[in-house]
């Protein structure tokens, strides 16, 4: 084997003695597979078709939304059902892009050691959810997800609720000025049966309005978390989405 | 001693912004990082004003042989070491979660000890701890040598080693109060990426200033390969941590990017964490340390060339079969699929270059236990490099998606490729630096060798039974036409799967504990009196040719 590896034109000695050259054609080549692939998602329009139904989430949603985060759910619970019967069977109609287009970031899962939560709102009872996020073993005998009683215990603490949606409209999530303003009245209004949430559910269609942890004295962890499970894959209408064709 | 009054000056500033941030923090976490940050300065203010290394000073034995090498080794004898901490810890924590998806009680009813928390201290500790620190040391270790030159700003590589260390501590501790961006591999929030960024670019610094002082005209192919693995990381872990913090002063931020896009951003991070992090920077290790253990040259300089350009070209591309069948385009999928099954090739270049540098040096093999863990890991990186390809295929990866065959194949990598390679190397490195003529035990490393090999094999195993098993049980129609699993039943079916693979860790990290004797006692200049290694022996009265003997 020679050491001289001249073909033609180019030899590969000016990159190996040259730290800069070398260093930018390597940039160079590795840049080129992510701007292909990536890049074009952001302007083609087709990636996230439209659908109707689709809303910013509600203040207590996104709460919940970010204590799922916390908790690190998405290492065993996926939220992108594939178009297969078996996983529509088990789960519910596939999942569509559009469905987490308000998502920063993206709770897709990559692995299904519990099952897929991207329509498991409207399943089960919030009573069920109380009881399985407590002690998952007392609904679920099988199951091996750790407890999460804490949550119940512990009002939520999210600080200023209008900067965490001030902070979403500013990478693209349409909340208006006025949704930005009334966010943490809006994320006690959720919780609370009694509250005026007319407000609410114009700004926030098929919002869900209840005590969600079965304890109306205070608006806890748990509140937030059944409130964003209760909401998972019920905005959008996929009964419209069937085949219209009528059975001859 | 002016340079002295700036450094001390700058880290009083630091300190004082940190604990600034530390009271108006709005929340707890991240007053607590702050408060952290600022005890971090102050000792490094306090270390900077007495010009007193503390280290060294205080355990006289990390400084290393008294004859000063003619490199710079502080940073790098430092760096072994916290590579076999965080390694012990990531081995650690991945055993009590393995264990604790047998036995849930093991979550203990705590919010800082449930799975879903210590899952990422686990991937983070073994892949950016462990294997960062490895890479780090080693690419110090090799590029001076390599181009017989000290390394460039000595001050900027030991911040880099401490800056580092830091970023793990604060990523650590984030994740076991809840701070995440929920992202995976790259969970640490903003103002930990910020931080990783200004040690990452300084990292650079220290690593190109090294190659432009090189003695040597040629820049020596393992250092193509540090260099790829540094920049890329850079570029990727800059676009996929892109986000709005909510307050400047608080650890909540939200990432750049939405559901289709940010999809595709994290797993062109993730799949390339694999590719650059795991596989390019690994395979630079390689490419220095199977030549100097083998005292063989390079198998094919002209494959290292092909294979170099074309891995770093097309393992970018292979991001996308992480989202096969999800919302994700269908173009951008097969675009995906096809680019991953291609990276075979590249991938395959790696190994033979590195398996065929034992060249007329096969004998070593048997004798030499070092040798033994670099052709087990290259083993095992050609096995996992035609496993990913295989699982990249759409049709494959609709029953092994979302299944623990991911678990299985992302191990064998990692157990296999990453966890043998840099023990072996660790093993080169450690006499070396501390000017020992050899390991205190060659018979320690042997064990080490077989404990690791046949825990990855249950490990493996399990999850590729574990994984199938799953897949098949989910889409399991009767002949009614119903599904005949329910979620629950499936997940009770893995739970032999889960307690083997849990054995297999065990035994992994038993083999690391080992390790850890072994260094001690060659840190601390002891050699075991054992037999050797082999054992062949010479029958002198056999050593003929054969003679044919008439039958009678």
């Amino acid at each position: 084997m020679t050491s001289d590896s001249k073909t033609g034109m180019f030899s590969h000695k000016k990159l190996e003695r040259n730290v800069t050259l070398l260093g930018l054609c390597a940039l160079g080549a590795v840049a080129i597979g992510g701007i292909v692939e990536i890049a074009p998602l952001f302007w083609i329009d087709s990636t996230v078709e439209k659908v109707e139904g689709m809303r910013p989430y509600t203040p207590l949603e996104l709460t919940g939304r970010n204590i799922y985060m916390r908790e690190g759910c998405y290492v065993c619970h996926s939220q992108m059902i594939r178009p297969f019967r078996d996983e529509v069977e088990r789960y519910g109609a596939y999942s569509l892009a559009a469905e987490s287009m308000y998502d920063h970031p993206f709770q897709w899962g990559s692995k299904r050691t519990g099952p897929d939560l991207a329509r498991v709102g409207g399943r089960y009872s919030d009573e069920w959810h109380r009881a399985h996020l407590k002690d998952p073993r007392s609904v679920v005998p099988e199951s091996i997800m750790p407890p999460y009683a804490f949550l119940a215990e512990r009002s939520v603490q999210t600080g200023d609720m209008s900067a965490h949606l001030a902070a979403l409209s500013r990478v693209g999530v349409p909340y208006t000025d006025e949704a930005i303003k009334a966010a943490d009245a809006d994320l006690m209004a959720q919780a609370d049966p009694n509250a005026d949430a007319a407000a609410l559910k114009q700004r926030y269609p098929k919002a869900q309005v209840r005590d969600f942890d079965g304890n109306p004295a205070k608006v806890t962890e748990m509140d937030a978390v059944v409130a964003y499970l209760q909401m998972l894959g019920t905005l959008v209408d996929r009964q419209k989405a069937q085949a219209h064709e009528q059975p001859r | 001693m002016d340079k002295l009054v700036t450094r001390v000056g700058v880290l009083f500033v630091v300190a004082l912004l940190a604990f600034v941030a530390m009271v108006l923090g709005v929340d707890q976490a991240f007053s607590v990082h702050m408060g952290i940050a600022c005890v971090a300065a102050l000792i490094a203010m306090a270390v900077s004003m007495n010009k007193f290394d503390f280290l060294t000073q205080r355990f006289p034995v990390l400084s290393g042989p008294s004859v000063a090498s003619r490199y710079d080794d502080d940073p790098i004898r430092w760096g072994v070491i916290a590579t076999m901490f965080w390694g012990i810890a990531g081995f650690l924590v991945g055993l009590i979660i393995a264990l604790q998806l047998a036995f849930p009680l093991l979550n203990l009813n705590l919010e800082y000890t449930t799975f879903g928390r210590l899952r990422p201290l686990h991937t983070s500790a073994v892949i950016f701890a462990f294997g960062g620190n490895a890479l780090i040391a080693t690419s110090f270790y090799v590029v001076q040598r390599t181009c017989r030159a000290r390394l460039a700003f000595p001050g900027l590589a030991r911040f880099v080693f401490w800056g580092y260390q830091l970023f793990i501590v604060l990523a650590a501790t984030g994740y076991l109060m809840g701070v995440t961006e929920a992202k995976e591999y790259a969970e640490p929030e903003w103002y930990v990426d910020i931080w990783l960024t200004i040690v990452w670019v300084s990292y650079l610094a220290v690593f190109v200033g090294t190659l432009v002082k090189r003695k040597e005209p040629h820049i020596y192919v393992a250092n193509w390969f540090y260099l790829a693995f540094i920049i890329t990381v850079a570029m990727l872990h800059l676009v996929n941590n892109l986000s709005m913090p909510v307050s400047l002063f608080g650890s909540k931020s939200y990432s750049a990017f939405a559901g289709v896009q940010d999809a595709l951003t994290q797993w062109w991070y993730g799949h390339n964490a694999v590719g650059f992090f795991l596989t390019a920077g690994f395979l630079a290790m390689m490419y220095y340390f199977v030549p100097k253990q083998a005292e063989r040259p390079v198998y094919s300089y002209r494959l290292s060339i092909v294979h170099f350009w074309s891995l770093i070209f097309l393992y970018i591309w292979a991001g996308p079969h992480h989202l096969h069948y999800t919302a994700l385009p269908d173009w951008a999928q097969t675009l995906g699929m096809v680019f991953s099954i291609v990276l075979w090739m590249p991938s395959w270049g790696g190994m033979i270059n590195g398996l065929m540098t034992l060249n007329g040096a096969w004998d070593k093999i048997r004798t030499d236990p070092i040798i033994r863990m670099m052709v087990m890991a290259l083993a095992f990186y050609g096995m996992s490099t035609f496993e990913g390809p295989m699982l990249s295929i759409k049709a494959v990866n609709s029953l092994s998606h979302y299944t623990d065959w991911t678990i299985g194949h992302v191990h064998s990598g990692a157990l296999g490729w990453n966890g043998m390679i840099t023990f072996a190397c660790l093993y080169y490195l450690f006499p070396r630096l501390w000017g020992r003529s050899r390991m205190y035990s060659l018979r320690m490393i042997n064990w080490h060798f077989w404990l690791s090999t046949i825990g990855i094999v249950f490990y493996a195993s399990a999850m590729w039974v574990a994984g199938i098993m799953q897949g098949l049980m989910w889409r399991e129609y009767g002949a009614d036409g119903y599904l005949v699993y329910s979620f629950a039943e499936t997940v009770a079916a893995m739970f032999p799967m889960y307690v083997i693979r849990a054995f297999g860790g065990l035994l992994y990290l038993c083999g690391a504990l080992i390790m850890v004797y072994n260094v001690w006692m060659t840190v601390a200049g002891r050699l075991r009196d054992e037999k050797a290694m082999t054992e062949t022996p010479h029958n002198p009265d056999a050593d003929r040719p054969y003679v044919a003997v008439p039958a009678e």
